[in-house]
């Protein structure tokens, strides 16, 4: 049977080309892989192999010939026995491939809508539970010790979590309990050991990689999204990685611009992440234990000067923070103040201020930023009119400007004044003990934003 | 077309050479079909054909048992035949279609098969290996006597991440084989003109790691190389490395000119160092097969690879709702 040969397309982006040159004649015999013509393209000139074996019976279009469309029939190619002859016009150039794609009534269709956020519930807190005074160091590093105690799969690995008990002391004991199998001291190599807890996850592990802060993490951004975060789609559902990210994140105290940056919007962007950023001790516990047993890749933010911080935590057995479901601090209706991590500290300081002066502000901690619990804030801004967001993070496409636009989107009509970002500055983080103050927020900042917003 | 004869001696069954003929062979003929079916347009963006580096996957896998893993980069159509994934899946997945292996949503150069320890199929340079790594660290947590394969490139050899990788795979004895499928070209550019280092597989010694030399287009030897590596890796040695020598006729993806070689540099390749014709000369000189049988074996990979072509082009396009399906797994209750 004759075979056309048609036009290739030899680049992601060629529609046509020109038929340069053509390597063999009418009746010459070809096999796969002989070098059949060149084609220019727009970027290059190649060559064009046969994949069928055969004898060129006609060729269609001569060389020279410029803007041959792809797909269209460029030479005939026959089997033993065929002739030239036999081919008494030239079939019809094939339809191109996209007609043959069934696409059917599809295109009418919009796509989906994303699927709506399932917040489940919050472990209830029994009446008569004890509470303790915890600071976040200790709560991080029970829910680690409980997980690991629950699950033979999870394990810690990271610079000095091991014998040293961590560079921040996160980890302490935990070697002591679990051995150097489930506690591994890394070299300093952040891009090498979150790929392997990356492929460790692949292979069904609960790794929890810990960066000494997450300015390293950039060393490992890529592993982070185009291994972690991307896989479950890219395989079509067949496996991700079930892997938490975790350490310090944002300023610290006087370290300088290389290890004061606060990551929250980078990873909060990203499809297939969850981000969390919690505040309270309790939270701290309670979400960590959730993203340890989440099968999806989480970015754990934690902050240095927050880890000295004591806050009650209930002593249960099992006390988890489902993510995607924002706490309110205080309730109150002249505005509506949202933060997450350290930005809860100026937030619920800016709130006690500002009661005495006659301002009831609502305080929201997102606690998580990938779900965001966008509902518990429109509905908080419906009846405040007002809004504040407050965070540690450049100004610049920051989470605050993300609710902004959200609310702007969602609760326009409800908007009494326009919606004020209180954000770190937009400078690298300066060393002198004046200046990087001025770069942070402040409390000052927050209760003049509520001010202004409340027009006082 | 005149092989050059393995120097060799057949260290393997009639059976076994066949089967090996047979793998290849698959893997040609469905990169050639792949090749025509993106000049047709039904296969877009990316692709990067394996024709030429055949006895690499089919040596190695050849060397593995079940429950091995192994994980590449992005031309890894060779790789998910050669470990048993389905050619119609892979080329419905090509040709971006719910019937293939990522239902349509990784393409080319993404493709995973959970059953055959498959984990991809990675585009960016090198990520691959630290992942190889770690599916190696979780065999080993678990205590179990498997081995990751980790394929990557000459090109991929100087990326950072490897040197990481073999820093960390030697101090915990990971399981793991560092494939380097030394093509000898990273896109355009030839190993000569990336790195003075005279072998890429000799630079693991400052880490430790044993490896040696392959002749990637000699099925056999690639076998033999395979089998002292998954040994050493079974019995706890830790990581071993092989920098397998091979050469790929096409250019680096579908859109490249290869204009930086000379047509009869590939053409002196393909005459007389071939791997198919490699093991064909052995079939027939050695009289385990007749030309009748290697012409039946020719047409039932032709009929297969067709086969795959048909099911890529009927296979409808993804439904739209799964734009927004697998970003997140679903949590346990």
């Amino acid at each position: 049977m004759a075979t056309e040969i048609l036009m290739p397309a030899l680049s992601p982006t060629m529609e046509e080309g020109t038929l340069a040159k053509w390597l063999v004649k009418e009746g010459d015999t070809v096999s796969s892989g002989d070098i059949l013509a060149e084609i220019e393209t727009d970027k290059a000139t190649m060559e064009f192999e046969a994949v069928d074996e055969g004898t060129i019976g006609k060729i269609l279009v001569p060389e020279g010939s410029e803007g041959v469309k792809v797909n269209t029939a460029i030479a005939v190619l026959v089997e033993e026995g065929e002739s030239a002859d036999d081919i008494a016009t030239p079939a019809p150039a094939a339809e191109p491939a996209t007609a043959a794609a069934p696409v059917d009534a599809q295109v009418d269709r919009a796509p989906a809508a994303p699927v709506a956020v399932v917040v489940p519930k919050e472990t209830e807190i029994p009446e008569g539970t004890e509470m303790k005074a915890t600071t976040v160091r200790v709560a991080l590093r029970d829910a680690m010790a409980e997980e690991m105690r629950r699950s033979e799969n999870v394990f810690l690995m990271g610079e000095e979590v091991a014998e040293y008990q961590g560079a921040y002391k996160i980890s302490e004991g935990l070697l002591d309990e679990f051995g150097s199998k489930r506690v591994i001291d890394t070299p300093i190599t952040e891009h090498g050991f979150a790929g392997i807890g990356v492929g460790a996850a692949f292979g069904g592990l609960n790794p929890i990689v810990e960066f000494m802060t997450f300015n390293f993490a950039m060393q490992a951004i890529d592993q982070i999204l185009n291994s972690a975060a991307k896989t479950l789609y890219m395989s079509g559902g067949q496996m991700g990685a079930p892997i938490v990210f975790r350490g310090p994140n944002g300023a610290a105290a006087r370290v300088g611009a290389q290890h004061s940056q606060d990551y929250a919007a980078w990873y909060a962007q990203i499809p297939g992440l969850k981000v969390v950023m919690p505040y309270s001790a309790a939270d701290a516990k309670g979400l960590l234990k959730t993203a340890i047993r989440d099968p999806n890749p989480v970015i754990f933010l934690e902050n240095e000067i927050l880890y000295g911080q004591s806050f009650d935590v209930p002593q249960m057995d099992d006390y988890t923070v489902p993510f995607g479901k924002a706490k309110i601090w205080r309730e109150g209706s002249d505005v509506t103040i949202v933060s997450f991590g350290i930005g809860m500290k100026y937030a619920l300081e800016a709130a006690d201020e500002l009661a005495k002066e006659g301002i009831a502000a609502e305080v929201i901690d997102l606690r998580t930023l990938r779900p965001m619990d966008m509902p518990a804030v429109i509905e908080s801004v419906k009846k405040t009119n007002r809004c504040v967001t407050v965070e540690e993070g450049f100004p610049v496409c920051s989470i605050g400007s993300y609710i902004s636009s959200r609310i702007m989107m969602e609760a326009f009509d409800y908007l009494d004044a326009p919606v004020i970002n209180c954000t770190g500055k937009d400078v690298p983080m300066p060393y002198a003990a004046n200046l990087e103050k001025l770069a942070l927020t402040t409390t000052k900042e927050v209760m003049d934003a509520v001010k202004a917003v409340t027009y006082r | 077309m005149a092989a050059k004869k393995s120097s060799k001696k057949p260290n393997v069954s009639k059976e076994e050479l066949l089967q090996y003929y047979k793998d290849m062979l698959l893997i040609r003929r469905f990169e050639e079909k792949a090749g025509q079916l993106y000049g047709m347009g039904l296969i877009g963006g990316f692709c990067h054909l394996y024709i030429g580096q055949e006895a690499v996957v089919v040596g190695l896998e050849a060397a593995a048992k079940e429950g091995d893993k192994r994980i590449t980069s992005y031309r890894d159509h060779g790789h998910m035949l050669a470990c048993g994934m389905d050619p119609k899946g892979v080329m419905a997945e090509l040709t971006g279609r719910e019937g293939g292996y990522s239902k349509g949503k990784g393409g080319s150069m993404h493709m995973f098969s959970k059953e055959k320890h498959f984990y991809g199929g990675h585009g960016i340079v090198a990520a691959q290996v630290p992942l190889g790594a770690g599916l190696a660290f979780s065999d080993k947590y678990r205590g179990n006597d498997n081995v990751t394969f980790t394929y990557f490139g000459d090109g991929a050899a100087n990326q950072g991440q490897v040197y990481e990788t073999y820093n960390m795979a030697e101090l915990w004895d990971l399981p793991v084989i560092f494939v380097i499928e030394n093509n000898q070209y990273a896109m355009g550019t030839s190993v000569q003109r990336s790195t003075k280092s005279p072998s890429l597989w000799e630079r693991g010694a400052a880490y430790g790691i044993e490896g040696e030399e392959v002749d990637g287009m000699d099925v056999l030897a690639v076998k033999a190389a395979g089998e002292k590596a998954v040994a050493h890796c079974r019995a706890g040695k830790g990581p071993y490395i092989l920098e397998i020598k091979t050469y790929r006729y096409r250019g680096h993806s579908m859109s490249d000119p290869a204009k930086y070689r000379t047509r009869e540099e590939v053409q002196k390749m393909r005459d007389e160092r071939d791997c198919i014709e490699q093991v064909r000369d052995l079939l027939l000189t050695g009289k385990h097969a007749t030309e009748d049988d290697l012409k039946a074996v020719d047409k039932e990979i032709k009929a297969i690879v067709n086969d795959a072509a048909e099911f890529s082009k009927e296979s409808p396009e993804p439904a739209l709702e799964e734009l927004y399906t697998d970003i997140y797994m679903e949590a346990e209750a």
